[in-house]
């Protein structure tokens, strides 16, 4: 295999094609807008891609192996290996400011950052819990209109990564990609 | 040498596993399409992390045991899960005081896990204690909801939390298996856990305003050496039904 040593790809042209692998669920994302592709190296003539799940039983995380392997494939890069790894757990924060915005597009409300008018959605917020814990100060942007005069309507969507929202003054309803 | 440890990932697999296939059960029976899914999103969580746990345990055991085999080739004596998780669904005031008992003493438990001296442990307690956090918000939420709620929702959820205080005790029980691996700083004193939880559970109890049973109460438990209430049996009866007739069925 020393000719195809030689014209190996450069990772990045490699991971410039993960570009094209589409989340399943959500599929205005890619891998790597999602930030779960951790790493790329070569173990000798195979290619390792590192992946991180999102939440543990995320039905997702096997169909985006096997559309990794595929979608390498298909630019003649195989062996493929697609190893997990586990530490550090997967954020939201990992989310690429052009995913944010493709699912602002697509009529997900991005996750709301620390700082950014939100300070209520933390991730635990254990001493918080009570009916009458402070309400958020402004709510998630609608992904429709731009308000901020929105409310949750469940805790959970139609994934494990989102809830429900609605617009108090479009008053449509939409998916939050929750902050994790 | 990792029988102890081997033993200590049952358990933790067990009782995610178990808690992931009542949840389960609810699917097409939610009160409101929002819990249906909120249900099935939570069963999820815990099914993924009981996947993690199963498979670790399988290897260290190395005779050939993945998470599937463990999960749906062993029978009641063999199961650790706690007592309190394969309580039937009941009501809707029961389902969800199952879950917050239940999820604030995992929401502690994995908090002192994910600083296990075990690297893999402390990886996996540390990427599930993101998702029960939220767990433990919305089962606490439900608690206070439906308790101080009408007075049928009251007396419903009043009647839950006391009806399952019983298999609360077992869970900060400790055994040699817990001693042997506090030692080693592999794994968290279950008694440790105790005053957080009651403290946890008192305030939002009161929050509920609902009372608290006795923490002196008498406490059932067993499970830790595979003694389990008669539910388990259909549980696993239903769970393990297709492996066990279609030997090695591949999905």
């Amino acid at each position: 295999m020393n000719a195809a040593a030689m014209t190996r790809p450069e990772l990045e042209q490699i991971r410039a094609w993960l570009e094209d692998v589409p989340d399943p669920e959500i599929p205005v994302l890619s891998v790597l807008d999602l930030g779960i592709v951790r790493e790329l190296r070569w173990d000798a003539d195979t290619l390792v891609v590192t992946v991180t799940p999102t939440y543990s039983g995320c039905p997702a995380t096997e169909v985006i192996g096997r559309d990794i392997e595929q979608a390498l494939a298909a630019h003649g890069i195989a062996p493929v290996r697609v190893e997990t790894r586990l530490a550090p757990a997967w954020t939201t924060d990992w989310l690429t400011e052009a995913g944010r915005d493709k699912l602002r597009a697509y009529g997900i409300a991005p996750p709301v950052n620390p700082g950014e008018g939100m300070a209520a959605e933390v991730v635990i917020p254990l001493s918080a819990i009570g009916r009458r814990r402070a309400l958020p100060e402004a709510g998630v942007e609608c992904p429709h209109c731009g308000s901020r005069n929105t409310r949750q309507t469940s805790r959970f969507g139609s994934t494990p990564c989102k809830a429900l929202w609605r617009c108090d003054d479009c008053l449509e309803p939409f998916d939050h990609f929750k902050r994790h | 040498m990792s029988d102890a440890k081997f033993e200590y990932l049952l358990r933790l697999g067990d009782s995610a596993l178990i808690l992931g296939q009542r949840l389960g059960e609810w699917i097409g029976h939610g009160p409101v399409l929002e819990e249906d899914i909120a249900q099935a999103n939570v069963a999820l969580d815990l099914i993924g992390q009981a996947r993690m746990w199963l498979a670790y345990a399988g290897e260290l055991e190395g005779k050939g045991r993945d998470e599937d085999k463990l999960a749906f080739l062993r029978d009641t004596g063999e199961f650790r899960n706690a007592l309190l998780v394969e309580q039937p669904n009941g009501n809707y005031a029961d389902t969800l005081a199952r879950q917050f008992l239940f999820d604030a003493w995992h929401h502690a438990l994995l908090e002192g896990l994910a600083g296990s001296n075990d690297a893999r442990i402390a990886e996996i307690a540390a990427k599930a204690l993101k998702e029960v956090g939220y767990h433990l918000e919305r089962s606490s939420d439900w608690v206070i909801r439906l308790g101080d709620g009408t007075d049928e929702s009251r007396t419903r959820m009043q009647a839950a939390i006391d009806a399952l205080w019983t298999y609360t005790g077992e869970l900060f029980e400790p055994d040699a298996v817990d001693a042997e691996l506090v030692e080693q700083g592999i794994a968290v004193d279950p008694a440790s856990l105790r005053e957080g939880w009651l403290k946890l559970v008192g305030a939002v109890l009161a929050e509920a305003t609902l009372t608290m049973p006795s923490p002196e109460a008498w406490m059932l438990q067993g499970s830790k050496q595979g003694r389990h209430t008669e539910h388990l049996g259909y549980i696993l009866a239903e769970m393990q039904f297709l492996p066990r007739a279609y030997p090695g069925a591949p999905w």
